[in-house]
C-alpha cells in the first residue's frame, strides 16, 4: 500500500472513530442533559414562590388553572394546589374553622354568619418544594427527587406507587393519580418555568397573591418580598426547608 | 363529604395504606417472634421448648415467604418492585428493608433450616424414589455426607447462624417499626419507641402463634402435649408481654403528659373512631386479659387440662390483640388529618385488590405452606424417621 | 472428631449457590438499571426531560400582548393592570399558536366577573366587591364597566 492511500485510510479511520465516540459521548450527554429548552441551565436557578395572604381573595382561579394546565383529575380529593379558607376567633386561636370545598375550585360561598369579631382569610397551598424534603428522603427507588434547580419532581415511569412519600409529606400535597397508579403533585409547572414562562397558578392569579420566585436571580422581587414582609413557611418546626414563603400567615394556619 | 368530620387537607380523603399494610407487620412480626422462640432452645439452651424448635423455624419460613405478597398486591406497579433492589435509595428505610428481608430469608432461615434438617433430608433422599427422590436430592445438594464430623460441623455453623439470627430478627421487625417511627409528618407514628414496641409485640405474637400451633399439631397427631414445654413457652410469653405492655403504656403516658399539638386530635380519635379496635380489642381483650390469665397461671397451680385451656385462650386473645395493634398503628395513623382539625374514615372493600378477601386469603396461605413444609420436613420424631428408614433397609 | 475435607462438600456447594445468586444479581443490575440513573442524584436524569415535556395550555401574558397591544394599553391604564389575560379568558396557548384557527370564546361577564367580585366577608376589606343580587341584577357588568379598564364608563 503506498503512502498516500495509507495516510488517507489512517485519516478516515481516525475521523470515523472520533465521530463514533463523539456520537456515543453525545448520546450519553443527551441522556443526562436536563436542558430540553434552549438557553436553560438548571444550576442558574433556585425556584420558590412568594404567596401574599393579604392579597388572596379566594377566587380559585389558580386551582382551575392548575387543573387545566396539568391535566389533574377533576375529583374533589385530588389537587396539585388548593385554597383553604380560615375563620378564626381571636379568643380561640387553637380552633380555627377551616374549609376547602372542592379545594376552592369553585371559589368560596358566602358565609352565613357575619360576625365582625372573626378574622377570616384564604391560604393557597401547594407542594412546598422543600430543600430538605422528607418525601424525597423516604422514596425507596429514587422516583421522586429534587432537581438541580430546586423543584421536587416525580418520575412517573419509575414510581412504584408504594405511597410512602404521601405518608411522609407533612403538607398533604401528594396524591395517587388513578390513571397512572403513580404519585402526582405540583411540579411547579416545570415544563413552563424552564421555558421562561411562569407557573399556571401565578400566571392567572388576578391579585398577584402568588408569584414565582427565582432565589438565585438577584433582580427577582422575592428578595424585596423577604426583606420587607414578616414571612413564614408552613410547619416550620418540621424543618423541611420549604421554599413557599407566605406573607401574612396567621399563627392559626395549619 | 361522606365519612369526613372536621377539616382534612383535600388530598387526605382516601387512605393510602390499606388492611394489606396492616397484614405485613403482623406477618413479619410472627416471623421474628417464632425465630426468637426457636433461638431460646438453640442459643440459650432452654431445653424445655425443644419440642417446638423445628416447628417454630418452619412457621417462620412459611410466614416469611408470604410476607412480600400483601406488599405486591398493594403497589400501583408491582412489576417495578425489582427497582428496590436495583436502585435502592439508601436513605429510605423501605428500600434498605428489602435487603434485610433477603438476608434474613436466605442466610438466617433457609441456611439454618437446611443445616438442622440435613441429616433427615439425606436419609429421605436415600429412602425415596421418583420425583420425591429428585426433590430431596436437590435439597441435599447431592451431598450425602452425614458422618458424625460433618453433622458436628453443621451444628456449630447452625449455632453461629442462630446467634447472628437473633439480632437479624430484631433488625427484621425493628426495621418495620422504623419505617413508621421515622415519619416526622405523622405524630401517631413518629416516636423512637416505635421499633422497640413493634419488636416486642412481634415476639409476643410469634410466641403465641407457636404455642397455638403446637396445641393444634399435638391434637392433630393425637399426641399428648408436653406440659413443661408449654408451661415454659407461656412463661416467656408472659415476660415478653409484660415488657410490651410497659412500653405501650410508657408511650401513652408520655403523650398524655407532654400533650403536644397533636394530642387533642389523637385523643379524640382514640375515644371515637378507634375505640373498639384500640381500647376494647387491643388493650382490654388483647393485652390485659391474656396478661391476667398468664399471670394467674404463674401464681396458682392449675390442673393440666385447665392450664391447656387457659393457654389456648390467652394465646388466641394475644394474637387478636397484636393484630389490633397493627391495625391501630397503620389505619389509626391515617384516620386523622395532618391539620389536626379533622378525620376521615377507612372504607374497606371486600373483593377488590386490597380488600378483606385477599387479606383473609393471605392469612390462610402461610398455614397452607406450613402444611407442605411439615409434610416435606417433619418437625417431630426424627428418631422415628431414621428408624423407619432403617427398617426399609 | 475433627471434620475432614469431605465434610465440607455440602457447605462449599451451598456457598457456590450464593456466589451464583450474587453474580446473577450484579448482572441483572448492570442490564436493568437505566443508563442515565445517578447522573445528577439518585434518580433517572431523563425524568427531568419527561417533566419538561408536558404541553403548555396557558400562553402567558407576553404572548397575548404581542398581538393585542391595544387591549394591553387600555388595561394598563386601569385597575386590572396586573390581572393576567388568561385569568378571565382561560387557557389560550392553542390560540397563540394558531390565532385564526383556534378562536377563543368571549367570557360571560355575569359568570367571570362574579368569581372575583362577589362580596364575601372573608375577602380583604380593600378589595372591590359587590353583592350580585343587589348590584344591577338585570344587566351585564360590561353595561357600565369597560371590560379591560373597569372604570365606570
Amino acid at each position: 500500500m503506498n503512502q498516500d492511500r495509507r495516510s488517507f485510510l489512517g485519516q478516515t479511520g481516525k475521523l470515523l472513530i472520533l465521530t463514533a465516540s463523539a456520537a456515543v459521548a453525545w448520546e450519553h450527554i443527551l441522556a443526562g442533559r436536563p436542558e430540553d429548552a434552549p438557553n436553560y441551565t438548571a444550576t442558574d436557578h433556585w425556584w420558590g414562590m412568594a404567596i401574599d395572604i393579604e392579597k388572596c381573595i379566594g377566587c380559585g382561579t389558580c386551582v382551575r388553572a392548575c387543573k387545566a394546565e396539568n391535566d389533574v383529575p377533576h375529583e374533589d380529593y385530588m389537587f396539585r394546589t388548593w385554597v383553604e379558607r380560615y375563620v378564626v376567633d381571636p379568643a380561640d386561636l387553637d380552633h380555627p374553622q377551616v374549609d376547602s370545598r372542592n379545594g376552592g375550585y369553585d371559589g368560596f360561598h358566602e358565609r352565613e354568619v357575619l360576625d365582625t369579631r372573626l378574622k377570616m382569610f384564604f391560604v393557597p397551598k401547594l407542594c412546598n418544594h422543600c430543600a430538605h424534603s422528607p418525601c424525597v428522603q423516604v422514596c425507596p427507588v429514587g422516583a421522586t427527587f429534587e432537581s438541580p434547580d430546586g423543584v421536587v419532581l416525580v418520575d412517573k415511569t419509575y414510581c412504584l406507587g408504594c405511597r410512602y412519600c404521601v405518608q411522609a409529606c407533612p403538607y398533604g400535597c401528594r396524591f395517587i393519580d388513578p390513571r397512572t397508579e403513580t404519585v402526582d403533585k405540583c411540579s411547579l409547572c416545570y415544563h413552563r418555568i424552564t421555558k421562561g414562562l411562569t407557573t399556571a397558578c401565578c400566571e392567572t392569579c388576578p391579585t398577584g397573591a402568588r408569584t414565582l420566585a427565582d432565589l438565585k436571580d438577584p433582580k427577582d422581587p422575592i428578595h424585596a418580598f423577604l426583606r420587607d414582609h414578616k414571612v413564614q413557611v408552613l410547619k416550620p418546626q418540621m424543618a423541611t426547608g420549604s421554599k413557599m414563603y407566605y406573607n401574612g400567615l396567621d399563627g392559626s394556619v395549619r | 363529604m361522606p365519612g369526613v368530620e372536621g377539616f382534612i387537607y383535600p388530598n387526605e380523603l382516601e387512605l393510602q395504606w390499606s388492611v394489606l399494610i396492616v397484614l405485613y407487620p403482623f406477618i413479619t412480626g410472627l416471623v421474628a417472634g417464632a425465630f426468637i422462640l426457636a433461638s431460646l432452645e438453640r442459643v440459650f439452651n432452654v431445653e424445655a421448648v425443644k419440642p417446638t424448635y423445628r416447628l417454630a423455624l418452619l412457621t417462620a419460613l412459611a410466614f416469611l415467604l408470604v410476607a412480600p405478597l400483601p406488599l405486591q398486591l398493594h403497589l400501583g406497579h408491582p412489576e417495578r418492585s425489582l427497582e428496590m433492589y436495583l436502585t435502592p435509595h439508601t436513605q429510605s428505610a423501605m428500600a434498605m428493608f428489602g435487603f434485610v428481608y433477603l438476608w434474613y430469608l436466605m442466610v438466617v432461615l433457609v441456611l439454618e433450616i437446611w443445616l438442622d434438617y440435613r441429616k433427615d433430608i439425606v436419609l429421605k433422599w436415600r429412602a425415596s424414589t421418583g420425583v420425591t427422590k429428585l426433590v430431596y436430592g436437590a435439597m441435599a445438594l447431592w451431598s450425602d455426607n452425614i458422618s458424625e464430623s460433618a453433622l458436628k460441623l453443621d451444628d456449630r455453623i447452625g449455632r453461629a447462624l442462630t446467634v447472628i439470627g437473633i439480632p437479624s430478627a430484631f433488625l427484621l421487625h425493628g426495621y418495620v417499626g422504623f419505617i413508621f417511627g421515622s415519619i416526622k409528618a405523622n405524630p401517631w407514628w413518629s416516636t423512637p419507641l416505635m421499633p422497640i414496641v413493634f419488636l416486642f409485640s412481634a415476639i409476643v405474637s410469634g410466641i403465641a402463634c407457636i404455642l397455638l400451633l403446637y396445641f393444634v399439631t399435638c391434637w392433630y397427631r393425637k399426641v399428648p402435649v408436653d406440659m413443661p414445654c408449654v408451661d415454659t413457652i407461656a412463661k416467656y410469653l408472659y415476660y415478653a408481654f409484660l415488657v410490651d405492655f410497659s412500653l405501650e403504656m410508657l408511650d401513652l403516658i408520655h403523650r398524655l403528659y407532654e400533650s403536644d399539638e397533636s394530642f387533642r386530635a389523637l385523643d379524640f380519635m382514640v375515644k371515637t373512631r378507634l375505640f373498639t379496635s384500640q381500647i376494647v380489642l387491643q388493650i382490654l381483650l388483647g393485652t390485659v386479659v391474656p396478661l391476667a390469665i398468664l399471670g394467674v397461671v404463674q401464681l396458682v397451680r392449675f390442673r393440666h387440662e385447665v392450664r391447656r385451656v387457659l393457654y389456648v385462650l390467652a394465646g388466641s386473645l394475644t394474637l387478636m390483640g397484636i393484630f389490633a395493634m397493627r391495625w391501630n398503628v397503620v389505619i389509626g395513623g391515617q384516620l386523622f388529618s395532618k391539620s389536626f382539625l379533622g378525620y376521615t374514615s377507612y372504607k374497606m372493600a371486600f373483593a377488590t385488590k386490597e380488600g378483606l378477601l385477599p387479606a383473609i386469603v393471605l392469612m390462610i396461605l402461610p398455614f397452607v405452606i406450613l402444611w407442605v413444609l411439615i409434610r416435606l420436613l417433619p418437625p417431630w420424631g426424627h428418631e422415628a424417621g431414621s428408624a423407619r428408614s432403617h427398617a426399609r433397609g | 472428631m475433627k471434620p475432614s475435607g469431605a465434610d465440607y462438600t455440602h457447605l462449599i456447594r451451598m456457598a457456590g449457590l450464593f456466589v451464583v445468586g450474587v453474580t446473577a444479581f450484579v448482572l441483572l443490575r448492570w442490564l436493568m438499571v437505566p443508563a442515565d440513573f445517578g447522573v445528577y442524584g439518585h434518580y433517572r436524569a431523563g425524568a427531568l426531560k419527561d417533566n419538561m415535556a408536558r404541553p403548555v395550555m396557558f400562553a402567558g401574558q407576553a404572548s397575548c400582548v404581542e398581538c393585542h397591544t391595544d387591549v394591553a394599553e387600555v388595561r394598563a391604564a386601569g385597575r386590572h393592570a396586573h390581572v393576567g389575560c388568561e385569568a378571565c379568558h382561560g387557557p389560550l396557548a392553542a390560540h397563540a399558536g394558531n390565532p385564526d384557527g383556534a378562536k377563543p370564546v368571549r367570557p360571560d361577564p355575569r359568570k367571570t366577573c362574579i368569581i372575583c367580585h362577589t362580596a364575601s366577608i372573608s375577602k380583604p376589606k380593600t378589595f372591590p366587591q359587590v353583592v350580585p343580587a343587589d348590584h344591577a341584577p338585570e344587566g351585564s357588568c360590561v353595561d357600565c364597566h369597560k371590560v379591560h379598564n373597569p372604570k365606570l364608563s
